[in-house]
């Protein structure tokens, strides 16, 4: 099976990276996403527009004490832009995954399913492929965005190191593998890619906005925060930001680790269970 | 030995019964076509025979296996050449050929030598690492061809193997079926809707319309079955009536005289030819003109399915799919 997968695999990937544009488009989105977002929505940038006029040492002070309140409610970190890119790693992740299913809409249309489909391999494989090049694609594109994040300003705690770093991949390894396998479980009977389309656009952006990747969830409302505690992606940007903050004077919040990693083992573990039983009945002809 | 066998095989869509309680075995190498209209139930059978549908009802054997039982082992024994264009555009020839022998657990160095064998074969050793968006749609089918031997399966069912194409890659591939036939002793159970393919090529064939057999048998068999050869024959002497005496001939079954031409029904065409010119020279007449008509398959086919056009109920995905086909095959 793991040859069958591994075939599966390389083949995916073959064709992605034959496809320049997909590249091409692979770094620039996360740009375009870091810079007008991450900065247009930086508040410590906001509020030093009106206060232009006042002598700068003033300006400074007070944008110093912004930013320790923004601080405060952001949870240690001291801008908003480090924030929210902690977080972006886990969208990207989101945005990457929900693509898994569309290459089986894709393999149907154009009969290469069948070809599988006769073959004596596990119908699990096929999907297991799918999702093992989704997630080499999402956590190419977030060593990328981690990478630009950095050129922007992002501000790790000092104690930032190559464990934590991979402690990072490792969560949103399982945050990409949960979410590749949802959406392929979802979408695996759907022949159209505009059916397909709609699914995932109906669902990336509540799922995105409904969790803590952008915004705290003490700051959301009641019903809201309900449906971001139970979003694996709260607990991945939470696991991220963890690591990402990592200071000598604080030191690892091990426990806050150990609950995220615990939720996302879960979740992918599922999932990716979920996935491949639907394999065996969803993956058919017509 | 029967290598497929089936029994009441039935495959129904909502209303509609697409394939009807068919019964019938394929011997073991032997090229068997299946022929029939659009919407006949030829593809559908092939989907059940190949694993890809599970019937609704009755149950198959290939090559020993029960199709849904032990759908991997009937899998790993058969090879599929797919009515659609399936090669990866993406990738070379030879990363297609390589994927497909893993897919069917070729170890490697195996693959290489076969790979290189069945490329050959289907003489596109030269394109191998070209990528295949780059091929022409013969090329495609080919390419598609190799596939389906990489693993050497004991069955190789073509699913319109030469649709859209020209007739030089026609004929190039009737010569690759014959050869898998006559130098492996594969069994081929191949669908096509072109008679003089199914003629050309086929041991037997059955003809399947609105999912129910509607005749079986040798090529030969099934065109005697609908009235055997016609001698056409104009004497120079027209002054007279001679039907009655060509009538007494041997191998004549029947004379009809239209407008100066005797319209002979035969028996065995070639033999009864030479026969009655004799016959005739015997009488002191001498012929203007003769020739002899064999029954086609086109007309054994239109004697079973009948003549009216098929106007099926298609979807979007299928004419799409068709249109996309025609328009690769013919890059």
């Amino acid at each position: 099976m793991i040859s069958e997968i591994w075939a599966l695999t390389i083949r995916e990937v073959k064709k992605w990276i034959r496809e320049p544009i997909l590249v091409f488009m692979m770094i620039i989105q996360p740009v375009i996403w870091l810079g007008l977002f991450g900065q247009a929505f930086n508040l410590t940038g906001l509020v030093q527009i009106p206060l232009s006029n006042l002598p700068p040492e003033i300006t400074q002070q007070i944008g110093v004490i912004f930013n320790q309140t923004i601080g405060s409610i952001f949870g240690g970190t001291l801008d908003y832009f480090t924030y929210m890119a902690a977080g972006m790693l886990s969208v990207v992740i989101l945005f990457t995954s929900m693509f898994s299913g569309m290459s089986v809409v894709w393999d149907r249309r154009f009969g290469f399913l069948n070809k599988l489909l006769v073959a004596p391999i596990a119908r699990g494989s096929i999907v297991m492929a799918k999702v093992t090049s989704s997630v080499i694609r999402g956590l190419f594109q977030v060593a990328l965005v981690f990478s630009i994040a950095f050129a922007f300003g992002l501000k790790a705690g000092n104690a930032f190191n190559v464990l934590d770093l991979l402690g990072v991949f490792a969560g949103l390894f399982l945050l990409s593998l949960g979410l590749s396998s949802f959406f392929i479980a979802l979408t695996i009977r759907i022949k159209s890619w505009e059916a397909h389309m709609a699914v995932i656009n109906l669902l990336n952006l509540p799922l995105m906005f409904a969790s803590s990747a952008l915004f705290p969830i003490n700051m959301m409302p009641d019903w809201l925060q309900s449906i971001a505690k139970v979003n694996p992606i709260s607990y991945a940007s939470d696991l991220v930001r963890a690591f990402i903050l990592h200071s000598s004077s604080v030191g690892l919040d091990v426990s806050r680790i150990a609950l995220n990693f615990e939720v996302l083992i879960a979740f992918a573990v599922i999932f990716s269970f979920i996935g491949i039983v639907l394999a065996e009945r969803g993956l058919r002809k017509g | 030995m029967a290598i497929i066998e089936t029994k009441d095989l039935t495959k129904v869509f909502g209303k509609l019964i697409a394939v009807d309680h068919v019964s019938f075995a394929v011997e073991e190498g032997e090229i068997f076509g299946f022929l029939g209209p659009n919407g006949a139930g030829k593809t559908t059978t092939i989907n059940m025979l190949t694993t890809l549908m599970n019937p609704t009802e009755g149950s198959a054997k290939v090559a020993g296996f029960d199709i849904v039982k032990d759908a991997n082992k009937v899998r790993s024994l058969i090879g599929l050449v797919p009515q659609d264009l399936t090669v990866d555009e993406d990738l070379t020839g030879m990363e297609n050929m390589m994927l497909q022998a893993m897919l069917y657990h070729v170890p490697k160095d195996v693959a290489k030598k076969r790979i290189e064998e069945v490329l050959r074969l289907v003489e596109l050793e030269d394109a191998a690492n070209r990528k295949v968006e780059t091929y022409s749609g013969g090329m495609r089918k080919r390419l598609e061809l190799a596939e389906g031997l990489i693993h050497y399966p004991k069955i190789l069912f073509l699913d319109e193997p030469t649709l859209g194409l020209d007739v030089q890659t026609r004929t190039v591939i009737w010569d690759y079926i014959k050869k898998l036939k006559e130098e492996r002793g594969m069994t081929i159970f191949m669908t096509t809707h072109y008679m003089e393919e199914a003629d050309a090529l086929c041991n037997r064939i059955a003809i399947i319309d609105y999912g129910k057999i509607r005749a079986l048998g040798k090529p030969k068999e099934l065109k005697d079955g609908i009235g055997g050869d016609v001698i056409e024959l104009a004497l120079f002497d027209n002054s007279k009536d001679f039907s009655e005496a060509i009538a007494k001939m041997p191998y004549v079954i029947d004379v009809k005289r239209k407008s100066e031409t005797y319209k002979i029904k035969v028996a065995k065409g070639e033999e009864a030819l030479p026969n009655i010119i004799e016959g005739i020279l015997k009488m002191n007449l001498k012929v203007s003109t003769v020739s002899l008509i064999k029954p086609t398959l086109d007309q054994v086919y239109l004697e079973y399915t009948g003549r009216s056009l098929r106007e099926n109920e298609g979807n979007r995905e299928e004419v799409m799919r068709m249109m996309r086909n025609i328009r690769r095959a013919r890059q």
